[in-house]
């Protein structure tokens, strides 16, 4: 019975395909709006995440977020490096300053200082150029999408001269990165350079970025680490943990986008829901003659869950292959970019639909199990 | 609210016993007690020896989708599927494979005259047309109590001429029984024997031809 089951629900192809599409819809605008929300979020811990080489951030202990920082005082360098289980610590810059063109075209950046031996928290995926060459004076080194908002239309190349805070800077290498929360470029300098490029106070050392010993637990050097020097410590993943609590603490960014998920939620689910009921109402006489046929109310209830599953499933598919189109289009987009479908979101995604069609198809199925066969003689 | 009263009637295999009376007489009510659609409140159907009281949920079900084929006056056809399609379901029910149920619609539709027509969808016919489909799907199980709601109501006199000549034909096997339902003075002259229903008594019990003649 299940073929008639299909061959019932695919029969009215301009309900059939409401109903797909009703779910497709509401697919799409939760797994994309989801999507879009982890990746802003990511986004807000965009430095953290690109610091591969470093497994501890050290800072203040009333530090937030990793864009609200208050320096540290630069003998706190040596005290984190004396701590057990510190393999080595080096220091980090992060800050705004403005990069300005020849031709005047200027914009604020992300200027990271890197420790001046180590390059700790160097960038790791080079286009142009080698992290190497920020040994060269002036030399800085810029993200693709940088470049780009700096250079309009122009290929990425090294030896670009600008200015930043009346200084020359020579772009000698072209890197990667995560995507910041906010479309600024983002360059990587020495430590030493970072400190004349943008605005000082008199404690300099925005981060301490360290790795623990071989074998030793990175929680447990960070709990020594904030015992023995009063400074905050985190692993870099619940650094960037940190960051993204506050931001979805402190911004309406969650509440809007959990209003717009919702949103797809109840549109599909009375899209879906009031669609199925309505083919299963004028189904009702055809219902009823299959149960005086000899069709079982478990029978039916089987039917209508399979027609129940064929719409959610086409409809989740195609939802989520739009909304992969739409990820998949734009990731080479810089404004755009660093932003993906999570495969929990996508499993989400699924849990909603199934939410949507059951409650969907739970009138329909009430509706025909209290169908009183007799109804066909009338 | 009591809609029979002592009703006690008995329909022969091998005849068309019609069940005729004013609308609200009870004979919707009736059939649909005698194809086990319905529970009485109180009194007793048997078919073939079988009474239906003792069977409960399944095994009602069950005996309904062997014993009895329906004949609904709209047709009650799925549209989405085929003529062969909507006549093999009775067989589908009973867990019939479905290359097989089809190929037994197909020669049942060709034996009530719509051979040409087995691949057509219910809105491709005409109603006289969808009528022989649901006869067809009637009688594909080959039950042995044929119920059929106002078979002729809603066809043109031709039409309903040839789906009662076919009701006719297949009454003849001796082993079926057919009870037709109807307003339809037309359909009179088919039947074998003629039960009215008023007011949800039966008010007589006749053979067609007394019945024809006292009402002529």
């Amino acid at each position: 019975m299940g073929w008639v089951a299909l061959k019932m629900l695919t029969g009215d192809r301009a309900k059939y395909l409401g109903l797909v599409f009703g779910v497709a819809f509401a697919s799409m605008l939760m797994s994309h709006q989801v999507s879009i929300f982890c990746g802003l979020m990511l986004r807000t811990a965009s430095q953290i995440l690109d610091v591969r080489d470093a497994g501890i951030w050290i800072c203040d202990p009333e530090l937030q977020t990793v864009d609200e920082i208050k320096p540290l005082a630069a003998t706190d360098l040596y005290r984190v490096r004396s701590v057990p289980g510190v393999r080595w610590a080096a220091r980090l810059s992060k800050a705004l300053g403005r990069i300005r063109t020849a031709d005047g075209r200027y914009r604020t950046a992300i200027v990271m200082g890197l420790d001046d031996d180590s390059f700790a928290g160097a960038p790791q995926q080079m286009l142009l150029g080698s992290w190497h060459d920020l040994r060269r004076p002036d030399g800085v080194i810029l993200d693709d999408a940088g470049f780009s908002y700096l250079f309009p239309g122009e290929p990425v190349a090294l030896g670009k001269t600008l200015e930043m805070n009346d200084r020359r800077v020579v772009v000698v290498g072209i890197c990667r990165v995560a995507a910041p929360f906010q479309t600024f470029p983002v360059m990587y300098c020495r430590y030493s350079q970072a400190l004349q490029y943008v605005p000082n106070e008199r404690n300099t050392l925005g981060f301490i970025v360290a790795d623990a010993v071989p074998g030793a637990d990175p929680r447990e050097v960070c709990r020594r680490i904030s015992e023995r020097t009063r400074l905050a410590a985190y692993d870099a993943r619940s650094f960037a943990w940190l960051t993204i609590g506050y931001t979805m603490r402190s911004t309406g960014i969650p509440v809007n986008f959990g209003i717009t998920v919702a949103l797809g939620f109840i549109v599909g689910t009375a899209i879906a829901g009031q669609t199925f009921y309505l083919f299963t109402l004028e189904n009702l006489k055809q219902f009823g003659a299959l149960k005086a046929m000899g069709v079982t109310n478990k029978r039916i209830l089987v039917m209508i869950l399979l027609q129940a599953g064929v719409v959610g499933g086409l409809g989740y598919a195609l939802g989520m292959g739009a909304a992969s189109v739409f990820f998949e289009v734009t990731k080479d987009i810089y404004h755009l970019r660093g932003f993906f479908l999570p495969w929990q979101v996508a499993i989400g995604t699924a849990g909603s639909v199934v939410v949507i069609m059951f409650l969907a198809s739970v009138v329909s199925i009430r509706r025909v199990w209290t169908l009183e066969p007799a109804i066909v003689f009338k | 609210m009591q809609v029979l009263h002592g009703v006690d009637v008995e329909v022969a295999p091998g005849e068309i016993t019609l069940l005729v009376g004013p609308s609200g007489c009870g004979k919707t009510t009736l059939i649909s007690i005698v194809a086990g659609l319905l529970e009485p409140t109180s009194g007793d159907v048997r078919i073939f020896d079988r009474r239906l009281g003792d069977l409960r949920g399944d095994a009602l079900v069950a005996f309904r989708a062997r014993m009895i084929g329906f004949v609904f006056q709209q047709y009650n056809l799925l549209p989405a599927l085929t003529a062969a399609e909507n006549a093999c379901l009775p067989l589908l029910v009973q867990g019939r494979r479905r290359s097989d149920a089809i190929r037994e619609a197909r020669e049942l539709l060709a034996a009530v005259g719509l051979g040409g027509k087995a691949d057509a969808r219910p809105a491709q016919l005409s109603g006289g047309q969808q009528q022989r489909v649901a006869i067809a799907r009637a009688l594909v199980h080959r039950p042995r109590l044929l119920v059929c709601d106002e078979p002729t109501a809603a066809l043109d006199a031709d039409s309903g001429r040839t789906v009662m000549e076919l009701l006719r034909r297949v009454s003849l096997d001796a082993d079926r029984a057919v009870i037709v339902v109807t307003h339809d003075s037309r359909v009179y002259g088919y039947g074998d024997r003629i039960i009215e229903m008023g007011d949800g008594r039966v008010t007589g019990v006749s053979a067609a031809a007394d019945f024809r003649e006292s009402h002529s």
